[in-house]
């Protein structure tokens, strides 16, 4: 199993450990809940050193970028970070990552951790089959820890440790600055839906850095937060997880990600088959389920519209803000009607549950 | 960590009071502990028979869902109706506030078969 640079001190802050994705990671330290409360009141320290990362450098990285994601990679300016995805033909997904351009030749993927090698891979093939020169592929996973400041006093922590001008930072933007000294990528990113910024840094300061963010931050109500908190946090949002909204069973069309797809953009891996699915139409939605009943929807619990099965939860939790069981299901489209009243097969029972908007929480 | 000396214990992290007519159920410390956060609880109603080592309810916390077992066949005689309200009593008072059920057992001397303290944390040390 694989180690970030910041195991060590979890396991000194008598973190809960797991196996993810083939890494040793922090489940939880204090309790899921608290992490989850402290993050949308205060601030939470997450280490995402997992997290992968492939750079892609040369005259025509932006061309190659065009033809392997799906969303508009030309959109972007130096400084600027985009959500976007990898696409098989026949439009399932390898991947969904968040693109960096430093400049028109030098751009940065962060990608899932456990897709890590299979996105490489693919990117690489993907590469020699498009016949575009002058272009390199490196991945630089190793050279990058992670650690995600987040929540509505995430700026407040991080100026005291930069003289960066953090309020020039503007949402999915980034810059080369110093922390504590130590020269990162500030990313004003996340994956929580309450604010802050992810540090991309030399594994060998994380340790460090992490002290000196948890000790200005305590005062503030900071705390580390584990994957526990971090799948509570984004659900509420309605963020989708790969290996659950999406895969590469899933397009990006049914997963009510097409905001990403940018069909008229020019060729790419995947658009004939995403092009031919909206025309015909896509055959299952993604949509949010709050329970009406009590009870918690879970990952692979049936959707039933009257005797009919109409869907399956992806993925589901007791919301921690709003103390109700919710969940995203993958709903044939006939059936995914907002408000509409549907049951939730629970072990032996049948709940009410009604299909909503995400994200749950605003 | 606390184990009362008064409770027995199953290798399912269940803990049980016997009493002279009832037994009282619900999960250990070291049980609430590795669940984590507890969100929810599901009991059986009154009346209902429960089996010795079949599930009877369910816990569940942020992340999983777990069942929780009988200790000894009988009759549920009364539930913890505020339970499925604050199912948090579960970490916070598991030996008090968390109990779950109530059991009149088929026969008593069935509770002889579980752990007292000392054999649950051998137990408990065997497992981690």
């Amino acid at each position: 199993m694989q180690k970030t640079p910041l195991n060590q001190l979890h396991r000194d802050l008598g973190a809960r450990m797991v196996e993810f994705g083939g890494w040793d990671m922090p489940v939880q330290y204090a309790g899921v809940i608290e992490e989850h409360l402290a993050v949308r009141q205060a601030a939470g320290l997450f280490d995402v050193s997992h997290m992968g990362e492939v750079e892609v450098v040369g005259e025509n990285a932006l061309a190659f970028l065009q033809y392997l994601t799906t969303n508009n990679a030309a959109r972007l300016v130096d400084g600027q970070v985009q959500y976007s995805a990898l696409c098989y033909p026949d439009g399932g997904v390898v991947d969904d990552v968040t693109l960096y351009r430093s400049s028109e030749q030098h751009f940065m993927f962060c990608v899932n951790a456990a897709n890590t090698d299979k996105d490489f891979a693919w990117m690489q093939q993907v590469l020699a089959d498009s016949q575009i020169e002058g272009v390199t592929l490196r991945n630089v996973s190793d050279d990058y820890a992670q650690i995600a400041l987040q929540g509505p006093k995430a700026d407040e922590i991080l100026a005291q440790l930069t003289d960066v001008p953090l309020e020039e930072i503007s949402y999915y933007h980034f810059v080369e600055g110093e922390v504590a000294g130590v020269p990162m990528m500030i990313s004003r990113t996340g994956y929580t839906g309450s604010g802050g910024f992810e540090l991309y840094l030399p594994p060998a300061t994380a340790p460090e850095i992490w002290q000196r963010l948890s000790e200005v931050g305590t005062p503030l109500g900071l705390v580390p937060v584990g994957l526990g908190a971090r799948d509570t946090l984004r659900l509420e949002k309605g963020y989708a997880l790969y290996g659950h909204e999406l895969s590469a069973e899933i397009s990006p069309l049914e997963a009510g990600l097409g905001w990403i797809v940018k069909l008229d953009k020019g060729d790419f891996v995947g658009r004939e088959a995403l092009q031919a699915q909206k025309s015909n139409g896509i055959p299952r939605r993604w949509v949010g389920v709050r329970m009406i009943d009590r009870g918690i929807p879970r990952e692979g619990y049936p959707v039933y519209a009257g005797d009919q099965q109409v869907g399956l939860i992806t993925s589901g939790t007791m919301s921690p803000s709003l103390k109700v069981g919710v969940g995203l299901a993958l709903v044939e489209t006939a059936s995914a009607v907002l408000h509409a009243e549907v049951e939730i097969g629970v072990r032996n029972r049948r709940l009410k549950a009604e299909l909503v908007r995400t994200p749950f929480v605003e | 960590m606390e184990f009362p000396e008064e409770l027995k214990y199953t290798e399912d992290h269940e803990w049980v009071l016997v009493e002279e007519e009832l037994v009282t159920v619900g999960i250990s410390d070291f049980a609430q502990d590795a669940l984590g956060d507890v969100v929810f609880v599901e009991l059986p109603e009154v009346g209902t028979e429960v089996v010795a080592g079949k599930a009877f309810g369910v816990v569940e916390s942020v992340k999983a869902v777990s069942d929780v077992y009988a200790p000894l066949s009988g009759v549920v005689e009364d539930v913890n109706e505020e339970l499925p309200d604050t199912p948090e009593m579960v970490n916070t008072s598991p030996y008090d506030d968390g109990w779950m059920i109530k059991i009149r057992p088929t026969d008593n001397s069935d509770a002889d078969n579980l752990m007292d303290t000392e054999a649950y944390q051998a137990h408990i040390a065997e497992e981690k």
